[in-house]
């Protein structure tokens, strides 16, 4: 009897373990934000000066701009960081956001086998690379998976004048993962992929894969940030999450976000105040839905 | 093979630099696997043993669930999880999601078929050689299972270990349900992971390599202690 | 084959029968048992004397008729038994037979005392610590019987409990039973040894394929059986 009464004190003790969040006295907020932000090593540089600053505490958890919105959709997370423009609008229209931010910019890079079937090697145009990729039926992976990513892809495409799906199974490989997955496919296939400029500088594992084409206007990516709306989910923590966002626009979080850097080069470029206008900005942003 | 020797050595300097942050990662998969298989266990082996010594109807269903369900995937049982612990979900007030208890609880609920089966499998093969006496104890079905629980305990530990790697190994549900967050929910499987699509293999490799290695160790703890038991009360 | 009425039986059969699928095992078995006495189940192998013992113990559920048990006080008959292979406990001598009290009537502040009383009586105290499962084949069957007479029960059920030991584990057996018996307990068991027969039994209890043939004084029976069929097993038998 008395092994039975410890046994279920022991139960007991152990559900209270689990169910009790260790440490909820540590403020934090979750953001819902994508594998470029995350992978690109961004948050490993910007947090740190966040937290000591604010003493809350970031926990991110990094998915795509599809998986991430439908964290905010279901208040899963307290702030929303991604980069399509589109479903940022869509998802601020459908009342689940506050206000939409732009923070920062980096930009798409067209990925290739240094062997270069398609020959677009060099080349400042995306569609032009994309109309001789689909021309010379070279392996090109794409992403797949709702992503900010996937959606330029998607938009480039159409501005193409080409429907990829109706070669599906062939020369179109649609992978339905993350930057750092789809650039492994494509390193070990040898095939053309569009990548992020931030996770591609991450990137370890290149094989025979090179930056083939950049630099066109149209490869600007933005990305905003959203408080997740209060008035549907009451939880979200709402004066946290608007320090977290407050400090990302500021001078601070801007340069911050500008010191970011990978081999010397630059990962992302701060946007947020008017006047800090990239020279992209005059161009057609490329994600529209 | 020119990976898997880096890897290697890699590995070697990874364990002996002590690391703060690998040393933070591999206590909580063993935290959280840990935890997950006492509750399996808990909850599982007198399931496993009930359904052995007893004589009722759908027995036999549910003996075929039981050992069904050892092949749940990971990945649905982390996406069902997800749901119910989700804000939007029916348990979300809880806040478990995206914390270690979240992945407890998902990496439980894979893991008790596993013991409940297997259990049940052990259980009933001692029943054949115990029921005789046990009837003529006059023992109830319930003293009977818990006494063939405790004599079947050396088999029974073999599961418990099964459980723990199987917990150890998986990455698909803790991945959901834990949001692999830096410093809060990043497991080894789920590091592995996150490396392998960085395109760092032989680190990936490397912190795989040290995961076997902790799992080895574990077992083999599990193994002297065995032994010791055996030698000290038979 | 009918008994004449005995006055206070402790067990009565009634027209006990057992069939495993179609075939019939026991048919048509009536007898009564006294206490006080030891009885000695005889047969061929495969007549059915091990089904016999289990159907009287509650081991196996009756096809058909009746086991009807008769305790001194009205208080329920308690019942032990001893197989031919001890089956032990992974644990302790001590603890097998303390695990045998912890599932009888005795009450609890009397299992101390009376575990280490019954090891001492089967000989065993030096191994109370011992793990069950690592004592000699003899040494488990004395303990099968430590653990048997440590819940004092009314009747003791032993199925060939000799057969596969030693002559030197088979005496120390047969001691041990002759002692559970000086405390009041009914002894019935089954041996193909028709010298350990001729030690033990007060009467004997003769089984030929699935029916009781006879049911004889011990001294009578060994002069000369009642039925055929066990004056043909007698003649059969090595000496």
């Amino acid at each position: 009897m008395m092994l039975r009464r410890t046994f279920a004190l022991y139960l007991l003790a152990l559900v209270g373990a689990i169910v009790l969040p260790a440490h909820a006295q540590d403020k934090f907020i979750v953001v819902a934000s994508t594998t470029s932000t995350e992978q690109s090593g961004l948050f490993g540089h910007l947090l740190p000066a966040f937290e000591q600053k604010s003493g809350i505490k970031v926990r991110v958890v990094a998915v795509g701009t599809g998986q991430a919105l439908d964290l905010g959709r279901r208040g899963d997370a307290d702030v929303v960081f991604v980069h399509d423009e589109g479903a940022e609008k869509k998802y601020l229209d459908e009342g689940f956001g506050v206000k939409r931010f732009p923070v920062m910019y980096n930009d798409f890079v067209l990925i290739g086998p240094t062997g270069d079937p398609a020959k677009i090697a060099g080349g400042k145009d995306i569609v032009e690379a994309l109309k001789k990729i689909s021309a010379a039926q070279a392996a090109f992976v794409s992403r797949g998976d709702k992503s900010g990513t996937h959606a330029a892809e998607l938009h480039y495409w159409k501005l193409a004048g080409i429907d990829p799906a109706g070669a599906k199974g062939t020369w179109y490989r649609d992978t339905g993962s993350g930057m750092g997955p789809a650039l492994n496919t494509a390193s070990s296939m040898n095939a053309y992929v569009l990548a992020d400029r931030g996770t591609w500088l991450s990137f370890r594992n290149r094989a025979e894969l090179a930056v083939l084409v950049q630099g066109d206007p149209r490869l600007f990516n933005q990305y905003g940030v959203m408080l997740v709306n209060p008035d549907r989910h009451p939880h979200v923590k709402q004066e946290s999450g608007q320090q977290f966002i407050d400090w990302l626009i500021s001078p601070e979080g801007q340069q911050a976000i500008g010191s970011c850097k990978t081999g010397g080069e630059q990962l992302f470029f701060p946007n947020s105040v008017a006047s800090h206008k990239p020279e992209f900005r005059n161009a057609q942003s490329p994600a529209k839905q | 093979m020119d990976t898997l020797t880096g890897s290697i050595a890699a590995a070697l300097q990874l364990m002996l630099g002590a690391d703060p942050m690998l040393l933070g990662i591999i206590g909580l998969s063993l935290r959280v696997s840990l935890v997950a298989v006492l509750i399996a266990t808990v909850i599982g082996a007198p399931i496993g043993a009930a359904v052995a010594v007893g004589r009722f109807r759908g027995r036999r269903a549910a003996i075929v669930t039981m050992n069904g369900l050892m092949g749940l995937p990971p990945v649905v049982v982390g996406l069902l999880v997800y749901l119910l612990l989700s804000r939007a979900g029916p348990l979300g007030s809880l806040g478990l999601l995206f914390t270690p208890g979240a992945m407890i609880i998902a990496q439980a609920i894979l893991i008790t078929p596993i013991i409940a089966a297997l259990t049940r499998q052990i259980v009933e093969d001692a029943w054949s050689e115990y029921r005789e006496l046990l009837v003529s104890l006059r023992a109830t079905p319930w003293q009977a299972a818990r006494t063939l629980l405790w004599d079947t305990r050396y088999a029974l530990s073999t599961v418990v270990l099964a459980g723990l790697g199987r917990a150890m190994a998986e990455v698909g549900a803790v991945m959901i349900v834990g949001g692999n967050i830096d410093g809060v929910t990043r497991v080894m499987t789920t590091t592995i992971a996150l490396e392998t699509s960085k395109g760092d293999l032989p680190l990936a490799l490397a912190l795989g390599l040290i995961l076997i290695l902790v799992v080895m160790l574990l077992n083999a703890a599990a193994f002297a202690t065995r032994e010791w038991a055996v030698r000290k009360y038979g | 084959m009918a008994d004449a009425i005995i006055a206070t039986p402790l067990l009565r059969v009634d027209n006990l029968g057992y069939a495993s699928g179609a075939t019939r095992i026991i048919g048509g078995v009536s007898f009564a048992l006294n206490a006080g006495s030891r009885t000695v189940v005889l047969g061929a192998n495969g007549a059915g004397k091990s089904v016999l013992m289990r159907l009287l113990h509650g081991l196996l559920p009756l096809a058909s008729g009746r086991v009807e048990w008769f305790a001194p006080n009205g208080r329920p008959v308690v019942q032990a038994m001893v197989f031919q292979r001890a089956v032990m406990l992974r644990r302790s001598a001590l603890a097998n037979v303390l695990y045998a009290l912890t599932l009888s009537h005795i009450p609890p502040t009397d299992h101390g005392a009376r575990a280490f009383e019954a090891l001492r009586r089967a000989g065993l105290e030096e191994l109370a610590e011992r793990p069950a499962r690592v004592l000699s084949g003899g040494e488990q069957q004395r303990l099968a019987l430590a653990r048997a007479w440590a819940i004092r029960p009314d009747v003791l059920f032993l199925d060939e409990p000799t057969a596969s030991l030693d002559p030197a584990a088979t005496r120390d057996v047969e001691t041990a039973i002759l002692g559970i018996e000086q405390d009041g307990t009914k002894i019935v068991m089954t041996t193909h040894n028709l010298g350990q027969a001729r030690r033990l039994a007060d009467e004997i209890l003769f089984v030929d394929e699935g029916t009781v043939t006879e049911h004889t004084p011990a001294a009578e029976f060994f002069r000369q059986p009642r039925s055929p069929e066990a004056a043909q097993f007698m003649e059969g038998e090595l000496p």
